[in-house]
């Protein structure tokens, strides 16, 4: 693998800008003559818009402008699109709300914005912001699921009668049916997947500057998907043409889904910097995030599982209430349909499989993709019912979990995926090995004489990355393709840039893709550069979510790579007067093989550029490109497996173990991979014991700040047991499954497994927090 | 408006700012150290943690004109030259950072930390002492890790001073 190479752990290139503090975020960009936008927004979850009386605000010092909804749509701007259509049962198209960037009439959340303040400063302009007055009439709001669907609720949208977006089903229900009529036993559960707060480090940041001479627009903004937002600004909202919008994202401090949406603030920034001819940034604080930034999850399910009388699963049938918020986000149709119900049949052989997904409108800031999306609510709603099974089935949990695991490969799943490998028992195995599963009853023994309540929980989750093939996406809804695309240019002195539209925002790309080119041609990764986020000098890319970066955008990469190869080689045999065939790359030099004649890479490429002596009809130059799109999913699956104590007396959990064994397919650098899960399993434990996005029954956020949202910190959480097993993904050349949402997938229920048998009551929701675990405890 | 004069990493300075601007306002606006970061207005999450006269502090929970004949120090003062300040070095090598918004304050924090307790650092101290700073990539294993670390490393370099 070389020290470098596929395989190394090789320490970050990117982190001596981060750790010297010369990172460049959005924020800390200035433009000369700049204004800040502060945001005027609804504190009603439901209002209509009566009127806004900016004079008294125009007059404060240091005021460009105010402008508000009804000028936007004015102007033309379009409203807010979801790129997935997803269509009901019934056959009807999903029903789509109006959504403008800045309310002209209704607002149907607290934190919709209705107006801006464009000002010298942020201070001038968050001043003037209190001198705006604007007349609202309060309606009637709803935030929860079930209230929103009853009949004579308030209603949102006259285009979505009953809140109703859609009512969508997968699987074969008479199959189902069939299966359940024969059971010879059957288990019900009845699951919350609670609301969650993204919160990326970095707030979301916007800086807008149109060039009047050019009539051309640059957007900086915090994006996983810059040229995304360049298509979608240009195709949708009418902001410019795409050859007259650069869109930058430089470096982005997370995103974990939240920062793959185009936003309201992105597209107000940009309308405002035309009509004030300065540049206008804003940057939000906190609250902003609470209130705009796409939430994660809320889910409301009833699940059953039918069994034989030999404890096989033989159906399951699934109905889930989708929370959406008040407006449908740019992915958020896909998140509860081809999301979830598509890993329903979790690591299990399970003949039938039906589910219903009904979306609802609320009250509430928009939900769309957060992490796993949709898979971690498919993997903690099978994971919890096969411990609840295993409990009324009164068998082992892990035996129950062996005994109905898949172990043919490759396998048709009820519900439209085919996994193409994995090796389920393997990480089981591992993750009992590392926990010591067999000595648990004693270690529970010994707990319990000291007053403890110990408890394990497994959880085996898998899901499906590496989003993913265009063509089947297609015909799923997706309004987009989901290949990658990269390109490699050799300099004349040898040095290689690479270009990618994969975004890194924490992930490491800058690291991880050199390692592709140090182990193919030998050459260090410091002569390697890493180029993205930039739509004027990357041509396209899709970005960087849903675990893709490795299995998708190095594929594409690598196939830039051996084109380029292919030409290398050719210059080289040239000069060296050798057949092609038998050229050889290694350590930076293109060798005749078997012989010690051998030219270096930095000569090929002068040779490239020079033109002097290349083959006859060869063009000059060594940059090759390439668009990848992969032939299927890829699917990570793994076994986690938590220990835990809880005090009887305060309800409190205390980690005693947790241990993931995971497989990947191939890793480019551990290291880096284990980052990505113990930052996964933070996220999926934070889910478990303390994160929960908080909505009175008006529609008021509870849970808007950092004193009210309870954010993992580092006293909240374990160090991690981790370990790998492996089964090469066939479906792409590196053997590449991903890494970057398993944790916050499988984490959740191995936590409420482990509570729910510590405690010996099965039913508890999540956040598991100390006040709820003991209420349970001491529940009659 | 007023003067503020202190001292930042090292070099005495006076700025002029609105009385009601925050000691994090003056360095990032005011003097382009925008290494420390802001991560949520209510003093929980730690981005920007400076240090006033050798401290940790949250730069966003004090005004500028409270720093006035401070010596104030900043992510971009702690390396000699090329040199990495070991906790920098340390927070590298283990991987102690992802995004890398939080990483500045939680370095900040983090020396403080060690100089708290003269290095005598267990992991579950560290937990607890960095109760101040959020992370939301790295599910703090490796920056536990890497406190642990430079802690060894920090006794080392002032040993051989």
């Amino acid at each position: 693998m070389g020290v470098e190479g596929i395989g190394a752990r090789v320490v970050r290139k990117e982190d001596k800008r981060f750790i010297t503090g010369k990172g460049r975020y959005v924020d800390d960009i200035k433009l000369q003559g700049m204004t800040h936008a502060h945001f005027i927004r609804s504190p009603h979850a439901h209002a209509k818009v009566k009127g806004i009386d900016s004079s008294a605000a125009l007059k404060m010092p240091g005021v460009v402008a105010v402008l508000t909804g009804q000028e936007i749509v004015n102007d033309k701007v379009g409203n807010l699109i979801c790129g997935w259509a997803i269509t009901s049962k019934d056959g009807s198209p999903m029903k789509m709300g109006a959504w403008p960037a800045m309310a002209p009439e209704t607002v149907r959340f607290v934190g919709q914005a209705v107006a801006v303040v464009i000002a010298d400063s942020k201070n001038l302009a968050r001043d003037a912001a209190e001198a705006v007055v604007v007349d609202y009439e309060e309606l009637p709001a709803v935030a929860d699921v079930h209230a929103a669907i009853k009949a004579g609720a308030p209603q949102l949208h006259p285009e979505a009668p009953g809140n109703q977006v859609y009512d969508w089903v997968l699987g074969d229900e008479a199959a189902v049916d069939a299966a359940f009529a024969k059971a010879a036993n059957v288990v019900k559960l009845d699951v919350t997947n609670n609301r969650l707060a993204p919160n990326a480090m970095e707030p979301r940041a916007a800086i807008a500057d149109y060039d009047a001479a050019e009539e051309h627009f640059t957007l900086y903004t915090t994006s996983q998907n810059p040229h995304v937002a360049r298509l979608v600004l240009s195709a949708f909202y009418n902001i410019a043409p795409e050859h007259k919008l650069r869109v930058i994202a430089p470096d982005v401090g997370g995103g974990f889904g939240s920062k793959i949406f185009i936003y309201p603030e992105e597209m107000v920034a940009l309308w405002a910097s035309k009509k004030v001819g300065r540049p206008v940034k804003w940057t939000g604080d906190r609250t902003e995030a609470f209130l705009t930034d796409a939430h994660g999850r809320d889910h409301v399910t009833h699940a059953e599982m039918a069994f034989d009388a030999s404890n096989k699963i033989t159906g399951f049938k699934v109905k889930t209430y989708a929370n959406f918020g008040a407006y449908m986000s740019l992915f958020s149709s896909s998140v509860p349909t081809y999301l979830y119900a598509t890993l329903l049949s979790g690591q299990y052989n399970i003949p039938a499989i039906h589910a219903e997904v009904i979306g609802v409108y609320t009250n509430t800031t928009p939900v769309d993709a957060y992490r796993g999306a949709g898979r971690p609510e498919a993997s903690y709603l099978v994971e919890r019912l096969m411990e609840t099974a295993a409990r009324q089935l009164k068998v082992d949990p892990a035996a129950l979990r062996r005994a109905n695991f898949i172990t043919q490969f490759p396998h048709q799943t009820p519900v439209i995926m085919a996994y193409d490998t994995g090796d389920f028992n393997a990480s089981l195995d591992a993750a009992m090995k590392a926990i010591d599963y067999a000595g648990f009853p004693a270690r529970k023994a010994q707990a319990k004489s000291q007053g403890k309540l110990r408890g394990i929980g497994v959880s085996c989750y898998i899901e499906a990355c590496g989003i993913a093939p265009s063509k089947a996406v297609g015909s799923l809804g997706a309004g987009v393709g989901l290949w990658e695309s990269a390109e490699v240019r050799v300099n004349p002195v040898g040095t290689i840039e690479i270009l990618t539209g994969s975004h890194s925002h924490g992930q490491g790309h800058e690291t991880t893709f050199c390692q592709l080119v140090a182990d193919r041609l030998g050459v260090p990764i410091s002569q390697v550069s890493i180029v993205h986020g930039d739509t004027d000098k990357v041509q396209f890319g899709m970005g960087t979510y849903g675990s893709r970066s490795a299995a998708v955008g190095l594929t594409a990469i690598l196939k830039a790579m051996e084109k380029m190869e292919s030409k290398a080689k050719k210059i080289a045999a040239h000069a060296l007067e050798a057949s092609e065939a038998d050229i050889v790359i290694e350590n930076g030099e293109f060798k005749v093989t078997g012989t010690d004649k051998a030219i270096a890479l930095p000569m090929v490429a002068l040779a490239a550029y020079t033109a002097h002596n290349l083959p006859d009809g060869m063009e000059p130059g060594l940059k090759e490109s390439a668009f990848y799109d992969p032939s299927n999913f890829t699917f990570p699956a793994g076994a986690y497996i938590c220990e835990l104590e809880v005090d009887a007396g305060t309800g409190k959990t205390t980690f005693v173990n947790f241990v993931a064994a995971d497989d990947f397919g191939r890793l480019i650098n551990p290291m880096i991979v284990e980052g990505q899960v113990h930052g996964g399993l933070a996220q999926g434990i934070g889910q478990a014991l303390l994160e929960h996005a908080i909505y009175d029954a008006n529609g008021q956020p509870v849970t808007a700040s950092f004193m009210d949202y309870a954010m993992p910190r580092a006293e909240d959480l374990p160090s991690f047991n981790l370990s790998h097993t492996t089964t090469l993904c066939p479906g792409n050349p590196l053997g590449i499954k991903g890494c970057g949402e398993a944790g916050a997938i499988g984490a959740s229920a191995a936590v409420i497994n482990a509570i729910t048998d510590a405690i010996g009551k099965n039913n508890l929701e999540m956040p598991a927090t100390p006040d709820r675990v003991w209420r349970t405890i001491h529940a009659a | 408006m007023s003067t503020v004069k202190l001292t930042v990493n090292g070099k005495a300075v006076a700025v002029d700012v609105e009385d009601r601007t925050l000691l994090v306002h003056l360095l990032r606006d005011h003097l382009n150290l925008t290494g420390t970061h802001v991560g949520c207005d209510t003093s929980q999450c730690g981005a920007c943690v400076v240090h006033v006269d050798g401290k940790a502090v949250k730069s966003c929970t004090m005004l500028a004109g409270e720093a006035a004949g401070t010596s104030v120090t900043t992510i971009e003062g702690i390396a000699k030259g090329d040199e990495l300040h070991p906790m920098q070095a340390a927070f590298r090598d283990n991987h102690g950072l992802q995004c890398g918004y939080c990483t500045p304050g939680m370095i900040m924090s983090a020396i403080d930390i060690v100089h708290r307790y003269g290095g005598q650092l267990d992991e579950p101290t560290v937990r607890q002492e960095l109760e101040g700073n959020i992370c939301r990539c790295t599910g703090y294993h490796n920056i536990v890790k890497a406190v642990l670390d430079a802690a060894g490393r920090m006794k080392v370099s002032q040993a051989a001073e």
